[in-house]
């Protein structure tokens, strides 16, 4: 709270609601607030709420709003002291086996930056990152706090087909790939894990304001949980932030 | 039961799509033309929400094994029901054995057959609409049985007697609202964007339509935010992107235009080399 909110309308069936154009936790704990008084809020109609960096888009569906009355709503559900308490965040642990079969581009990273691969891996392995937001494909982390040493532009020319579990380096992003798709970052490793199952209620464990720590396994640990998790009975190690 | 004898260039099962997922990066997808769409399923006394087969330039062949009505609408493919023409726009009976089958494209781009009760395909997160990684099907291929359920009757909707105004499905007219971006623009972007008539490239398909022409472009990138189907992108080239409904959930590119709902079922009608001009509407005086 406490935030020059703007409201911009998306047709006659959505309201954008913005925040400074800044990539913050504070402006995420903030966006993050207002989406579940939202919520709260509209649990009997059909409205539907989604989070990015600094916006939230208020979907009315099929209903056509009147803007100047929606914000009105809106915005005084942002300022009301009511306080929500918001949700204890969680900490994901993750599997990533760094070896050469999987990372196609370590290499490459390697000798562009004249760092070692081991060094690669550890100050990639280290970091505790924020989830901001969950967009791209269904089940793609949007990943905040990657060391500044592994910016890497994302290659010129995309792959056509980036596999399933690729954990990638883009500009200043880390990332892993839901699912097969094209894809232009830079693979350095990849998770066994599913990080989107459509027969879930919840299809993706972590969620926006959540955070992620990767760790380093070897191949054959990565055969025994891909076993594991495509048979749907694989714990992600997880724990609650303390803050 | 359908038995698809030929799937036609690209077809799909879709219902009018998924919401409230969007925040697991799942796409809205659903019917192109809605309008047409609804109209098929109201002829066949459907609800609108019902699962209908979105066929694109080319339509399939299809054989029935169970006795059913059809309604066919939005884009005109010479429809032809044991060989002989149908019409778009009407509840035809068929029988066990009969083969529907479509000819020459003569208007729009995308067609829809609804069935009496619908396509039964699998729900996955309240919609039967076909995407990848979603539905297990990406699309309706040859030799797939679809299910539908038997009717006996002549199912006469409620609307089957109102006529079907298909005005829109060559109209090139598409009516936008200013984008989150918008104002970022400069007087002489907005006179291109208004003045200019836009080619539709080869790039397009459900994500969505790329124009050939391009607009100078000084705009910076944005922060990731959140797109819809409709929403009109600048990319750094100057190329403008109308995102149709199997678009991503976010996106980097300032959001210039939001198309309306009716233009989106005016854009889906429409097809590579065809052009297009945008209208600026005020949300006020709508």
């Amino acid at each position: 709270m406490g935030f020059k909110l703007r409201y911009k309308s998306m047709g006659l069936h959505a309201v954008l609601v913005e925040w400074p154009a800044k990539i913050s936790q504070d402006i995420l704990k903030d966006v993050l607030l207002l989406k579940e008084k939202l919520e709260n809020f509209y649990t009997k109609e059909l409205v539907y709420v989604s989070s990015s960096y600094n916006s939230l888009l208020v979907n009315y569906g099929f209903l056509e709003i009147n803007f100047i009355d929606e914000i009105a709503v809106i915005d005084k559900i942002y300022v009301s002291q009511k306080t929500t308490i918001p949700r204890k965040g969680r900490i994901w642990k993750i599997p990533v086996c760094y070896d050469d079969c999987f990372a196609l581009d370590l290499d490459a990273i390697s000798s562009e930056k004249n760092m070692t691969k081991k060094e690669i891996i550890s100050r990639h392995s280290q970091q505790i990152y924020t989830v901001y937001f969950i967009g791209f494909l269904p089940g793609f982390l949007y990943l905040g706090g990657m060391d500044k040493l592994l910016i890497t532009p994302r290659k010129q020319t995309p792959r056509l087909e980036v596999e399933k579990g690729a954990v990638a380096i883009g500009g200043h992003q880390t990332g892993v790939y839901p699912n097969a798709s094209p894809g232009g970052w830079n693979i350095i490793g990849n998770s066994p894990i599913n990080f989107f199952d459509v027969s879930k209620e919840m299809p993706c464990f972590a969620k926006a304001g959540d955070q992620i720590q990767f760790y380093p396994i070897s191949l054959k640990a990565h055969g025994d949980i891909k076993i594991l998790a495509d048979a749907g009975v694989y714990h992600i190690k997880n724990e609650a932030i303390d803050d | 039961m359908i038995k698809v004898l030929k799937a036609g260039f690209y077809s799909t099962i879709q219902d009018l799509g998924r919401i409230g997922v969007q925040q697991f990066g799942v796409p809205y997808s659903g019917v192109m033309d809605r309008k047409a769409a609804s109209f098929a399923n109201a002829l066949v006394g459907n609800n609108e929400g019902e699962a209908v087969l979105e066929m694109t330039m080319m339509g399939a062949q299809l054989e029935f094994k169970t006795p059913t009505c059809i309604a066919i609408s939005g884009a005109h493919m010479s429809p032809m029901l044991n060989g002989i023409l149908i019409e778009n726009n009407h509840v035809v009976r068929v029988e066990m054995g009969d083969v529907l089958r479509f000819g020459k494209l003569l208007s729009g781009f995308r067609c829809y057959l609804a069935v009496s009760g619908g396509f039964k395909t699998e729900t996955v997160m309240g919609s039967k609409s076909m995407y990848p990684n979603i539905t297990k099907a990406n699309k309706v291929v040859k030799n797939d049985i679809i299910k539908i359920e038997p009717t006996n009757r002549l199912n006469e909707g409620k609307h089957a007697k109102i006529r079907f105004n298909g005005a829109y499905i060559t109209s090139n007219v598409l009516e936008v609202f200013e984008g989150p971006e918008f104002e970022y623009l400069s007087i002489n972007q907005r006179d291109e964007l208004f003045s200019a008539l836009f080619t539709i490239s080869n790039n397009s398909n459900r994500m969505g339509y790329q124009l050939v022409e391009t607009i100078q472009n000084d705009l910076k990138p944005i922060i990731t935010g959140p797109v819809i189907p409709g929403t009109v992108q600048l990319t750094p080239s100057g190329k403008l992107i109308v995102l149709m409904r199997d678009c991503q959930t976010t996106g980097g590119y300032p959001r210039v235009l939001q198309l309306s709902e009716a233009s989106i079922n005016v854009l889906s009608q429409k097809f590579t080399g065809q052009s297009v001009f945008f209208q600026l509407k005020s949300m006020i005086s709508v």
